[in-house]
């Protein structure tokens, strides 16, 4: 019964959609890294740069890890709560 | 200054292998943090260093991969209602000035003993806190694993109750996870040495998470999860202050945020299937191992000194790369737990599915 509960409400398309755009943001940095490491590593007010770009990273890609797991079944205990 | 600015430009090349070897690093480090709040920094940073980057810019990097990797597992535990936002915010700003203050001590001891004394100090902090710590959080487990009680709720400390009945007026915060108020003089020195550690060691978790428990009076779960916050209030900061002298090699920190992540929920996830005195399990043992890896440094830093007479070039290698093997170890064994507590729960709480679906199969 919650099987079938839970496999109605995976997450397909949201894993999808950050996936690809998980993907799409590591390949870039991957293709641009060297003007993103001269940029970023240059200090000062430059500093934000890292910052914004792991809190980007962390919104997309969390996103995908989170769906990842649910979309293959591994979820938290309907059972317990803390306290 | 000029040292700064070679290390940022020492920034290493990636190939396939270094990315991949950073990935599942982080994975693994996700897991283990996912799980007790904390860890893993401690096997990243030399995981980097021993790819050829630069011991700063290791760290810079270690830092900004850690606040989102908290910020993603503490959001993911919150909505378990494991997390104390306000406990998790408070402790965190004094872990921050904490770690202004510890890094102010290690540049004072690296300038008067050099590196090696540096680097002795660090280690003879990592064995003192995680022998008293780390055994005091194992034995505590073996207790209430022999007991028989392992899934009843866990009991408060002495020593946290005589916190909670201490009342000093204006300074009294009342606390979710603690069901009680306790005076904020309490919270920021210990935040404040959470803090200090994690300047030392890079893991601040191995202070904050036990003195939440036993000194506070919150849950493991709550500990562990209200840590996360801790570690995403310093490490922003903390990133900031790397990133000002351009020592974040952002490449780094994100490979090891790909796969701290898939970790991280991971790791958040076993939390709600295992019993609580699992996640002390998993903490003493990371703590007691590592202390096998960090005193097989000690001669070697003692021989740098002077203090002892100059070790073998061989028997220092060996030494150093026993002291790595061994803090990989030590996260290893961490996750080996995590992911067989996890297996476990999942198929205790699906098990009748498990044998309808078994029955149904024989049956057709």
């Amino acid at each position: 019964m919650g099987r079938e509960i839970s496999s109605k409400q995976k997450p397909w398309s949201k894993a999808a959609l950050f996936g690809g755009l998980s993907i799409a943001l590591y390949v870039a940095m991957y293709v641009y890294q060297e003007s993103i490491i001269d940029i970023f590593g240059r200090g000062g007010v430059f500093a934000f740069l890292p910052i914004a770009a792991a809190f980007l990273f962390s919104y997309v890609h969390g996103s995908f890890t989170g769906s990842f797991w649910s979309v293959i079944g591994i979820e938290a205990s309907k059972k317990k709560e803390a306290h | 200054m000029h040292d700064i600015a070679n290390q940022a430009a020492n920034f290493i090349t990636l190939d396939t292998m270094n990315i991949l070897y950073l990935f599942i690093v982080g994975f693994i480090g996700g897991l283990v943090s996912g799980f007790i709040g904390s860890g893993g920094a401690f096997v990243l940073t030399p995981a980097m260093m021993s790819l050829g980057v630069p011991g700063l810019v290791a760290v810079a990097s270690n830092m900004c991969h850690k606040f989102p990797k908290a910020l993603v597992g503490s959001i993911k535990r919150a909505r378990y209602g494991q997390v104390d936002m306000k406990l998790g915010i408070i402790v965190g700003i004094s872990a921050e000035a904490g770690v202004l203050y510890g890094a102010g001590i290690q540049e004072k001891i690296k300038a008067a003993f050099g590196t090696a004394g540096s680097n002795l100090y660090v280690s003879a902090v990592f064995i003192v806190i995680l022998a008293v710590v780390g055994g005091f959080i194992l034995k505590d487990a073996i207790t209430t694993y022999r007991s028989g009680n392992a899934n009843a709720e866990e009991k408060t400390s002495k020593l946290a109750l005589w916190v909670q009945s201490v009342n000093i007026p204006g300074t009294m915060v009342y606390f979710k996870s603690l069901n009680a108020r306790i005076s904020i003089l309490f919270t920021i020195p210990l935040g404040f040495a959470t803090g200090m550690l994690a300047a030392t060691i890079a893991v601040g978790g191995f202070i904050g998470v036990p003195s939440m428990i036993y000194v506070m009076g919150a849950s493991s779960l709550m500990a562990s999860a209200t840590e996360l916050v801790v570690a995403f209030v310093m490490g922003v900061g903390g990133s900031f202050k790397y990133a000002m002298h351009g020592l974040v090699d952002i490449r780094l920190a994100m490979i090891l945020l790909a796969g701290s992540l898939f970790g991280i929920q991971l790791g958040a996830i076993g939390t709600t299937y295992v019993k609580p005195f699992m996640i002390k399990v998993v903490m003493g043992v990371i703590m007691v191992i590592v202390i096998f890896s960090r005193a097989l440094m000690v001669p070697i830093y003692l021989s740098q000194l002077g203090m002892i007479n100059k070790l073998d070039e061989t028997l220092v290698t060996v030494l150093d790369r026993t002291s790595f093997v061994i803090m990989g170890i030590a996260l290893l064994v961490g996750a080996f737990i995590v992911i067989r507590s996890l297996w476990q729960g999942y198929r205790a709480e699906h098990h009748p599915v498990v044998q309808q679906e078994q029955a149904f199969e024989r049956a057709s």
